[in-house]
């Protein structure tokens, strides 16, 4: 009996080749380390799509699709490395969701998944320095670059016609490279950064450095600290010298606390937070919650990375990395119907019939550049002395 | 015209918040001078002292908020002082009784004393994180500006604005009337004179029958009071947070020895010296520059000295420089 329906499958199988193996997905992501408590949830929402699209029956003519978990450890390149190569060689992984740490993302990339031509779609690598990476257009990421904000900010800000701004920036990694990004988003776009200097957090007194602001000048001081920190600082004796009467608050910078702090003056400044208004957000949360895990960070972009893979190899046709990454941009973006959380099956449906799709899944994916998440940014101004979101971008 | 503007530029940025910030550093390197001549060591703890001064105002100053009492445009906080410097003397006089008497009995060298008051610090600093917290407490009330930038352009017709806080001119009055008075006190009351008899010459002092426990008592009244108005000034002026407390330490005692440690009158130009040169030398002069020089000749740069990322070095370079070239300060203090 275990005979007839192993040789029966075999013939099976040379009838149709589509039915040549499962497809496989490999998850790595960090479930030790540093970020281990978020993991479990992120590598539900990736094996949520997977289901989802097994339950269907729609993908690749009823293909049954596995996957199997790697461990990335966030932190140590080497073990996340092995962990990667073992995925790919011995488990025989079409595509990989992850990994999740910017750092060990970047050396499983050069050193296992171009190696092997596998595609990997990050669900929370964010770092800048992957947008440029040579990636032989392997690599994708369902979260936005730090350097998108930079984008946003620029945007806002031009569309406002403010075209010359002075910056303060906190010294440190996420302030620099925020910083970094404002002033060449914002160069490029024709305005100009007057002054760029660092402060420090924790100091009683900021005169000094918005003096050195205020003679720079500038249509906005751009803050890019922290609210509770020597953001405030800035801001408050920006107010009390007159040298600033409206600022720019990058997501550090938003929160209740600062206008409460600050009063009426605030009134007017205008900010950015990541947020979506997309349906999808609140749809991944209900599914999620029947599904027995919670919808935090990076969740929904775990969710939607193992989603956009499966998308991809159904436009494509085929589980080969080499073959569907060129699909990856296509069911990502306009044009065709949109897709949401839960509608994966009518999605798989659409592609089948040779329809387009535009997938925006939970965190309203829209890959941009060399295939990152254009990232969704809440648009703030404080009016009445309260953050109030006037829009999205 | 254009010159009017670049004074006010000058005296906006530089001119009145280094007079509040100077203020501030002279009472504080006041309080470290009064330490240092009187009982021979660098007392480290002051920071925190002037943290605890502060964090009793800003109690203080809640509690009289609740039962609506207020000085009007002028800062709650002022009510909530007297307070303050009365339980930062005795908290001062108590460490004194617990730690740095058992240390005057032994007649330890001065360095014992300096690390003795080091741990002093970490423990006033735990007991003010135990008792308020680490959190920022903005405690002004009352009218926010003297005068405001966009009321003195229009009063003028200048193109740039000048702004007094509150805050600085209650600062620079509250420490010109109370310099006056130690001077005064030290000068011309028998107390002052003892004082600084004791701190003169010790054995002296004592044979002319000169009660040195009255004397470091009075040092440590002094000084707890100095300590809270100081406090108290500078948490008004920006907001009162305790870490910042510890790292105001470095440019008070640079205030005090730039002016020469163990002379009041040195503490005050000290802190003076540490403020206007923090502020003058990481100044931005591009606006100055526009508006004094030719049309054709205005700066395209900043014409910035020193980024203020350097603004901490350069009370480290004043003092290092007086250190070498004039080991005893500006007013001939005692070297350390």
């Amino acid at each position: 009996m275990k005979k007839l329906l192993s040789a029966s499958l075999a013939l099976a199988m040379m009838a149709t080749p589509v039915f040549a193996a499962d497809v496989k997905l490999g998850i790595i992501l960090g479930y030790t380390g540093p970020i281990e408590s978020l993991t479990p949830d992120m590598a539900m929402g990736a094996e949520l799509a997977i289901s989802e699209a097994n339950e269907s029956g729609e993908f690749m003519s009823g293909t049954n699709i596995s996957s199997v978990r790697g461990d990335s450890t966030c932190i140590d390149s080497a073990a996340a490395t092995a962990a990667a190569e073992r995925l790919i060689t011995s488990d025989k992984i079409n595509a990989m969701v992850g990994a999740d740490c910017s750092g060990v993302t970047t050396a499983i990339l050069q050193n296992v998944a171009m190696a092997n031509g596998v595609v990997m779609v990050s669900p929370s690598a964010t770092s800048p320095a992957l947008s440029t990476i040579e990636d032989n257009d392997l690599f994708f990421r369902t979260a936005p670059s730090d350097a998108r904000q930079g984008e946003v900010v620029a945007d806002i800000l031009t569309e406002k016609g403010m075209m010359s701004a002075a910056m303060s920036y906190v010294n440190n990694d996420y302030g620099k490279g925020l910083a970094d990004s404002i002033k060449a988003n914002f160069e490029s776009r024709g305005g100009k950064i007057t002054i760029s200097a660092a402060h420090e957090d924790g100091k009683g007194d900021y005169n000094a450095e918005v003096a050195a602001l205020a003679q720079a000048g500038g249509d906005i001081l751009i803050v890019a600290g922290y609210l509770d920190q020597g953001g405030k600082g800035i801001i408050q004796a920006s107010l009390d010298t007159g040298a600033f009467d409206m600022f720019f608050m990058p997501d550090g910078m938003i929160g209740d606390a600062l206008p409460a702090a600050i009063g009426p003056d605030l009134n007017g400044s205008i900010g950015t937070v990541p947020g979506t208004d997309s349906p999808g957000a609140a749809k991944f949360s209900d599914m999620a919650k029947a599904a027995g895990f919670a919808a935090g960070p990076f969740a929904p972009e775990s969710y939607d990375a193992a989603a956009l893979i499966l998308l991809a190899m159904q436009s494509a046709k085929s589980s080969d990395s080499q073959v569907f990454k060129s699909h990856m941009m296509k069911v990502a973006n306009a044009p065709g119907e949109k897709i949401f959380p839960g509608e994966l099956a009518k999605g798989l449906k659409y592609l089948r019939q040779g329809l387009s799709i535009d997938y925006v899944g939970a965190s309203a994916v829209e890959l941009v550049g060399a295939g990152e998440s254009a990232g969704n940014y809440a648009e703030i101004e404080v009016q009445g002395g309260k953050n109030v979101t006037v829009g999205y971008r | 015209m254009d010159s009017l503007n670049a004074l006010v530029v000058i005296a906006n940025f530089v001119v009145v918040p280094g007079l509040a910030y100077g203020s501030q550093l002279a009472l504080g390197a006041l309080g470290v001078t009064m330490v240092y001549s009187v009982l021979r060591f660098s007392n480290f703890a002051h920071g925190e002292l002037m943290s605890f001064g502060a964090m009793i105002t800003v109690l203080m100053t809640w509690w009289l908020q609740e039962q609506n009492i207020g000085l009007g445009v002028l800062p709650t906080a002022l009510i909530a002082l007297p307070v303050a410097m009365l339980m930062t003397i005795f908290l001062a006089l108590a460490t004194d009784k617990v730690v740095f008497s058992y240390y005057r009995q032994k007649r330890s060298e001065s360095v014992t004393y300096l690390i003795v008051s080091v741990g002093v610090m970490f423990t006033f600093g735990g007991l003010i994180r135990f008792i308020i917290g680490p959190a920022d407490r903005v405690f002004t009330d009352g009218q926010r500006f003297l005068l405001k930038a966009r009321a003195f352009k229009k009063m003028t017709g200048l193109n740039e604005g000048l702004a007094i806080k509150t805050t600085q001119g209650v600062t620079i009055i509250v420490a010109v009337i109370v310099v006056a008075l130690i001077f005064w006190f030290l000068n011309k009351t028998k107390t002052g004179k003892s004082m600084r008899a004791y701190s003169d010459n010790e054995d002296l002092a004592l044979l002319s029958g000169i009660n040195p426990e009255r004397v470091v008592m009075i040092t440590w009244i002094i000084t707890g009071a100095l300590a809270a108005l100081a406090g108290t000034l500078y948490g008004l002026d920006k907001s009162y947070k305790p870490f910042t407390y510890l790292s105001l330490l470095l440019p008070i005692f640079a205030s005090a020895i730039v002016g020469g440690v163990g002379n009041p009158v040195g503490a005050i130009i000290g802190g003076y010296v540490i403020a206007f040169s923090e502020l003058f030398i990481t100044f931005a002069y591009k606006k100055v520059a526009t508006y004094m020089l030719p049309g054709a000749w205005a700066p395209e740069g900043l014409v910035q000295l020193l980024s203020t990322d350097y603004k901490i070095a350069v009370s480290f370079v004043i003092l290092l420089v007086v250190l070498l070239i004039r080991p005893t300060g500006l007013f001939a203090g005692k070297t350390i």
